[in-house]
């Protein structure tokens, strides 16, 4: 008898732990499975509730989300739409594998996408779009790049950011915005202010990798480095776009003073205040996002700035007019209870021009759409129409799909951190050793 | 040639089983809170796991171990944790108790001036420490306006396990009040033949006061050690204060600002598997921690146990 109940407690154990494995497989329907409205016949699709998760959580930013959503209200009386404010990644991948996935989710940023797209944790889209006979060249390439990976199209863009040089025109004393990086040590160093003992009052620029926006990725484009080689593998180490970025970079932390610099940079306000030390005055051109434009206007009305695509390598001048751009992604995950409704909220809010008009005009991010760029509703002014330009530049760039996006990311800030207080003695030994990094997690998540 | 086997006797079959059914809600806690989440740490530990996809590797999750550097330094962070973060706790903590055994008055007060800090949420108790220390803090500007150059606590590699562990001495409340209770129960006239036998205060601390409290010295390293090795909130929070970065949709974070020097095995342990999504390795460092708890938690006993044979000689 004890052998047999030892028998029956070890099958149960192994059938629990294997079971285990295969926890979280859902029950709802797949996407391209219910009935779809065809052409404008839209009451073709029953009466549901769905869910829509998004990382906005600013008043302001729910209200625009509202707004946007309008339209497909009166579009489909029968979905009603509930959002959920707040919601990051982590929250989502966990909530799929739980069983409990909302109908649709959005996350900020495209560090995720190649990761969901491979496990399934979002639907392929491919299907429904073909059926719906949606022309994904409406999207910029760069935008399609940063939705799919490996043949899957499982978000689709909603709102993009684009990355450029803000300058405060007060502080330039008179001189134009830099176009290569040469001009931007030189006006770095007219611009820059310090007290007496050397500290520094004003920067004309902060090349500190710590400070705010200035990570690898956004940086990236100023030299057109590049991160991975075709087969997936690191190119950081082998590209000497990075090496020419770095060494350009140290030269200036160098010449202002590492630990002057740090000094200066732990004074400065907080990135997501009023304090921001371009609003105060503290630094003359920072990079940052299209964003910035919308918070001047709410929290630093007085400063007078201009806008200009980031400075380029001297040796690369037809980089000028690119940057860096990402953004928002919306799709409809594995486990959705209405993946039908769901998908025509999707298509509505990343297709639809008066959608993304909307919601551009009240998030201050770039549309996606060609034509909702072009559209007469969306309100620009030179300083935002530089970001319009950045983004449907050419030569703007994005983070390839990675399904270690995020992981690879830390990896060489984490190196540039250490590069620019002069930790590293080696820079080609150092960016092997980040190629190496890159590489065996490569292999660890399965290539 | 077959072998008899003597049928245990009925009473004894039956003693078993009512002893099996007393045991049997610690049997089931056992199997369901432990072994069966060990199982499946080895389990899975032997898989690439992204919660949804399942394949075995064999080896890989392990080989990877020996080549990602950030493990080795939070391996290295915990046990600098370990071993100095601990000692200085379970030290700090029954010098205080100490202390306040010898007070003839305001024991009260001082008591609760102690243990309030414990009392404090984790995250709330943080923030405000990390702001304490911060460079243009109250602290830093004592220490300036007594002439000492202020370290950048939370902002500098080389202070910041300082920092976190002095905040882990802030929060000595609960140590202290065992101590405490452990001190008081110690027989006075222990204390009064040693002293007419001519002990010192010392010679009575080494030969009455630390064999008599040796359990509870035990029951806090061993728990301070365990402690150490899971530690994780602390430095997390001091870490995104410090480096001013919040947790909210689209931030993206290294953990163990600045430069891993606060990065612990368990928090690159969460990172792997709540962040990565990376299962299976993350089932790895789980085992690597169990192995350090275990490990560590049995050369305590034994060295207790020696020094408790040594006293009792």
């Amino acid at each position: 008898m004890h052998r047999r109940f030892l028998t029956f407690a070890l099958a149960t154990l192994t059938a629990a732990t294997l079971t285990a494995c295969t926890a979280g497989t859902e029950s709802a329907p797949a996407l391209g499975s219910q009935p779809r409205p065809s052409g404008s016949a839209s009451a073709a699709l029953p009466a549901s509730t769905i869910e829509l998760w998004h990382g906005f959580s600013a008043p302001a930013e729910v209200k625009a989300f509202e707004d946007a959503i309008a339209g497909f209200r009166t579009k489909f009386p029968q979905i009603t739409v509930k959002l959920v404010k707040g919601v990051q990644d982590d929250q989502i991948t966990q909530a799929v594998r739980g069983g409990k996935a909302p109908d649709v989710a959005s996350s900020f940023t495209t560090d995720n996408v190649a990761q969901w797209c491979r496990s399934g944790t979002f639907q392929d889209l491919t299907q429904v779009i073909k059926q719906d006979g949606i022309d994904l060249s409406v999207l910029p390439e760069v935008s399609r790049s940063y939705t799919e990976y490996e043949g899957r199209r499982c978000v689709m863009p909603l709102l993009a950011d684009a990355y450029g040089l803000y300058y405060n025109k007060a502080l330039m004393k008179g001189e134009q915005p830099p176009r290569t990086l040469s001009e931007l040590t030189a006006l770095t160093k007219k611009l820059t202010v310090r007290d007496a003992d050397g500290t520094i009052k004003v920067a004309g620029f902060m090349p500190s990798f710590q400070y705010y926006e200035n990570t690898a990725s956004h940086l990236a484009p100023m030299v057109g480095a590049t991160w991975y080689k075709p087969d997936g593998t690191s190119a950081v180490g082998s590209d000497p776009a990075w090496k020419e970025l770095l060494r350009w970079q140290k030269e200036l932390v160098d010449w202002f003073g590492y630990d002057k610099l740090e000094k200066f940079r732990k004074s400065l306000g907080q990135e997501w205040s009023a304090d921001h030390p371009f609003y105060k005055g503290k630094i003359a051109m920072v990079l940052d996002g299209e964003w910035r434009n919308a918070m001047l206007a709410n929290e630093a009305k007085d400063v007078d700035y201009g806008t200009a695509p980031l400075p380029v390598s001297d040796a690369k001048p037809d980089l000028y007019g690119g940057g860096f751009t990402a953004g928002t992604v919306i799709g409809v995950p594995k486990g959705a209870k209405n993946p039908q409704a769901a998908w025509e909220l999707v298509k509505y809010l990343t297709t639809d021009t008066s959608a993304l008009v909307t919601l551009s005009n009240a998030l201050r991010n770039v549309p996606t759409t060609k034509a909702s760029l072009e559209s007469p509703d969306l309100v620009k002014d030179a300083n935002f129409q530089t970001f319009l330009d950045i983004f449907a530049h050419p030569k703007t760039i994005t983070i390839p799909a990675s399904v270690n996006s995020t992981f690879n990311q830390d990896s060489l800030q984490e190196f540039m951190v250490r590069w620019e207080k002069g930790s590293v003695t080696d820079l080609d030994a150092g960016l092997a050793a980040v190629d190496k990094r890159f590489d065996d997690k490569l292999k660890l998540s399965g290539g | 040639m077959s072998t008899v086997h003597a049928a245990p006797p009925r009473w004894r079959r039956g003693e078993g089983l009512k002893a099996l059914l007393w045991m049997s809600p610690w049997l089931v806690g056992f199997a369901v809170f432990f072994a069966y989440p060990l199982a499946a740490t080895v389990y899975f530990s032997f898989y690439r796991y992204d919660l949804f996809t399942l394949e075995f590797v064999g080896l890989d999750n392990y080989r990877y171990f020996l080549v990602d550097d950030r493990a080795w330094v939070s391996i290295k962070n915990t046990l600098w944790l370990v071993a100095l973060m601990v000692p200085a706790q379970v030290l700090f903590g029954l010098g205080v108790a100490w202390l306040l055994t010898r007070l003839k008055s305001g024991v009260g007060f001082f008591r609760t001036v102690f243990y309030l800090p414990s009392l404090i949420p984790v995250v709330a108790g943080t923030v405000s420490f990390v702001f304490l220390l911060n460079p243009s803090g109250p602290l830093n500007q004592f220490l300036e306006f007594v002439g000492i150059a202020a370290p950048d606590w939370f902002g500098d590699k080389d202070w910041s396990k300082p920092g976190l562990t002095m905040l882990a001495m802030w929060g000595i409340g609960n140590t202290m009040m065992i101590f405490l209770a452990a001190l008081l129960d110690v027989p006075k006239h222990l204390y009064e033949a040693a002293a007419i036998d001519g002990a010192g205060a010392w010679r009575q601390f080494r030969s009455i006061t630390l064999p008599t409290i040796s359990p509870v010295l035990m029951f806090s390293t061993v728990t301070g050690v365990i402690y150490a090795l899971q530690y994780f909130t602390q430095a997390m929070i001091a870490s995104r204060v410090a480096a001013g970065v919040t947790d909210s949709p689209g931030t993206a974070f290294v953990p163990g600002y600045p430069e891993l020097s606060t990065l612990t095995l368990a928090q690159w342990l969460f990172h792997v598997g709540f962040r990565d999504f990376s299962m299976g390795y993350a089932c790895v460092l789980a085992l690597l921690l169990f192995a350090f708890s275990t490990v560590f938690t049995l050369i305590l006993l034994r060295r207790f146990r020696a020094f408790d044979e040594g006293g009792d000689r």
